[in-house]
């Protein structure tokens, strides 16, 4: 069928399943804005900038498991997305990304709102492509779409001049992508697997390190039977909570630098660790020489450069979590579960030395309790999104999340201001649940113009700033390892959030005790607008435990202990 | 782990920006790149290039690995049993000793290839450890300008 590029886009968009994208308007992407116009096979969401419109098809995909896509001008449309695409890359997200480009003619000369879109993306995507020609459009969309979710996920972005948006082509979308060059490997070595089975059989102390690699295969459910059926212990790295279920006996918590102290000793303890999806990060490991010094390590993972990057690995296993699951627990049959019945004492005796505690007051809210008291009035219903700060780790640490994309956060990038747009996204993939994004008051501010987005069209997502008048986390920072100097973290100067909200159309509420707080959330989840929530919590609280970067995982700075 | 002198080829699509992928991987991650060589491979889509590097072998599987994970990259060949060539230009002036240079340039497998009214061409193709001592031995000839071609490999 004859169509223009800027067809052809939407006609791909529309093929692919997709029913929402998110994006901003600009001269070198008219005309395919112009087609959006004319269409009605997906919706289109207008983000106040380019960098939540990336982020909210971030937040869409990691709550669906789909393919999320944004759409932006050239130039700075671009540049602003680049964030975006960064935070997406480092989590592996699926997203495809279409940006408008000079013509062709232009390309090179300095043009109004030219930069080289492809070379500054290039190391921020999984894949890019600059289209030069009509003819290759159709099967550079089918292949972005492929190579976004296929393998480990990611980012792609596509590039299209606009003078290809204009020119008229055959459209037939192919059916079937064959890259020679890029051929992913799902299914794990025969062999490898039933060595580690074999490992396993004869480890003492084994442990599940379940990382994000779970959540994207969706193989959680596989993840909980292996332990189940194994009754081997399991941690969770801060992209996979809720992989386990919070009351899932079997898990300890999360590890790493903010991790809770039987996670950490468990790791420092094993003598096999079982990685699942996950890499070895550096907030996962603290102190490499000091990492895990007594274990065998098995990997699986989709990406081989992830294996043996940072430790060597014993039996390295290629190959999609799921799938490798799928054929390693019916070998794991004759595993009698008493085998690992010591270990789990030992760590039960680490849990109950140092729980994961803190000490709450009466006379100002602990951030830690706000976030048990969301998760004991909507639980396991809602979506949290959250920023980056001492929120995101009080959230990671004390929500009971008890599935898989129940927890959006940006782990890999750190990304502040990713809250709010990921919440709008993922409120638009799930209408009906309630999504809530667990921000501070530095974050908040770096996304807040999503306020009149959420406020538009209806997307009556919770914002619950948990405000303690500082950069919270660098001045946790500060205090520990630069003798208290609170170089510019001090946020005493503040907007009037209930105002700000308002002014935006939405909602604001000031809360300072439980009372007010209780209050404030039952009633924002039956609004159907968009709400700031100002909650004064206590200005000095720290994230602990907490591995100080660059120490071994096992020496902690843990909290007073308290009865609670 | 002892860091150590690496040849690779890699076999890549031949399309636009892909030495800019590979290139840029390498820039991103700090490896090192001590010569690079690239051309089409006849009758194909494809493309080779050489890459020599220095690094343990943590480093190479690591580069080999990432270097897999781009999309147009077809394979990546670590060498070990290597046919290795390099070539260098060298101009030296006419007034030098002609005969010395072209006896010296036959020892390394090579000649004189263009001769002008104030210069000539000398042309040597060898392995690279003695392309190095072929540019030693030609100081002595004054050479004004040497273009050393970066190493092509292949696997015996």
């Amino acid at each position: 069928m004859q169509m223009s590029g800027a067809q052809m886009v939407c006609e791909a968009i529309i093929a692919e399943g997709v029913k929402t994208v998110f994006g901003y308007p600009g001269g070198a992407i008219m005309h395919v804005y112009d087609e959006i116009y004319k269409q009605n096979g997906f919706e289109h969401i207008l983000t106040r900038h380019e960098q939540a419109a990336v982020h909210a098809a971030d937040g869409y995909a990691r709550a669906t498991g789909k393919v999320g896509v944004a759409m932006v001008t050239s130039g700075p449309g671009f540049t602003n997305a680049v964030t975006g695409l960064a935070t997406a890359y480092m989590d592996s997200i699926p997203l495809v990304v279409i940006s408008g480009q000079v013509p062709l003619s232009l390309i090179g000369t300095d043009g109004f709102q030219e930069i080289d879109a492809v070379g500054i993306s290039r190391p921020c995507t999984k894949h890019n492509f600059l289209v030069y020609s009509i003819e290759e459009l159709p099967r550079i969309l089918k292949e972005a779409f492929y190579i976004a979710r296929s393998g480990r996920p990611g980012p792609v972005l596509v590039d299209v001049p606009k003078d290809i948006t204009v020119a008229m082509g055959n459209f037939v979308y192919p059916e079937t992508v064959n890259i020679p060059t890029y051929k992913p490997t799902y299914k794990g070595n025969k062999k490898q697997i039933e060595k580690a089975v074999e490992a396993i059989k004869k480890a003492k102390k084994p442990l599940i390190y379940a990382g994000g690699g779970i959540v994207l295969s969706n193989a959680s459910d596989l993840v909980r039977e292996l332990a189940e059926k194994t009754q081997i212990p399991a941690v969770e790295t801060l992209m996979a909570r809720g992989v386990m279920g919070a009351k899932n006996p079997l898990l300890l918590g999360m590890l790493g630098m903010h991790g809770n102290y039987a996670s950490n000793m468990a790791m420092s303890e094993t003598d096999l660790i079982i990685a699942l999806g996950a890499r070895f990060d550096d907030r996962v490991t603290g102190k490499l020489s000091e990492f895990a010094r007594y274990a065998d390590i098995i990997h699986v993972d989709i990406d081989p450069a992830n294996i043996s990057k940072l430790v060597d690995v014993d039996y390295p296993i290629v190959g999609d979590v799921r799938d490798v699951l799928e054929n390693m627990i019916p070998l794991l049959e004759d595993v009698n579960p008493n085998r690992y019945q010591a270990w789990r004492e030992i760590l039960k005796r680490y849990d109950a030395l140092h729980p994961q505690s803190y000490v709450d007051s009466d006379e100002v809210l602990k951030p830690q309790w706000v976030i048990e008291r969301v998760g004991e009035l909507v639980g396991e219903n809602a979506i949290i999104t959250s920023d980056v700060g001492q929120h995101q780790m009080w959230a990671a640490q004390h929500y009971p999340f008890d599935r898989p994309r129940q927890w959006i956060n940006s782990g890999g990038l750190g990304t502040m201001g990713f809250g709010l747009p990921a919440a709008i996204g993922a409120k638009r993939a799930f209408p009906e649940k309630t999504v809530i994004n667990i921000t501070g008051d530095g974050s908040i501010l770096m996304n807040m113009q999503e306020l009149v987005t959420a406020a538009e069209y209806k997307i009556p997502v919770i914002n619950l700033i948990l405000n303690n008048h500082f950069l919270g986390m660098v001045r946790q920072w500060q205090s520990f390892f630069y003798e208290k100097r609170y170089s510019q973290t001090d946020l005493t100067f503040q907007p009037n959030w209930k105002a700000l909200a308002e002014a935006c159309g939405g909602i604001g509420y000031d809360v300072t005790t439980k009372e007010e707080f209780d209050a404030a959330l039952k009633d924002a989840i039956v609004q159907d607008k968009v709400c700031f929530m100002n909650i004064a919590i206590n200005r000095f609280e720290n994230v602990l435990p907490m591995v100080p970067a660059g120490g071994a995982l096992f020496n902690m700075m843990l909290p007073q202990s308290v009865e609670k | 782990m002892k860091d150590a002198r690496r040849v690779i080829s890699v076999i890549v699509m031949n399309e636009s920006s892909v030495l800019a992928r590979v290139t840029a991987l390498f820039a991103g991650r700090g490896y090192n790149i001590e010569s690079l060589t690239v051309a089409p491979i006849p009758n194909s889509q494809m493309s080779h290039i050489t890459i020599e590097t220095k690094g343990n072998a943590k480093v190479m599987e690591q580069i080999t690995k990432q270097l897999h994970k781009l999309i147009p990259v077809y394979k990546v060949i670590e060498h070990e049993e290597m046919v290795e060539k390099e070539m260098v230009l060298v101009k030296f002036p006419i007034a030098e000793n002609l005969s010395d240079i072209e006896a010296l340039c036959r020892a390394y497998n090579g000649g004189i290839v263009n001769v002008g009214k104030e210069m000539v061409v000398a042309q040597v193709a060898d392995e690279p450890t003695r392309i190095q001592h072929f540019i030693e031995a030609a100081q002595r000839y004054n050479p004004c300008e040497i273009v050393r071609g970066g190493v092509v490999a292949i696997e015996r």
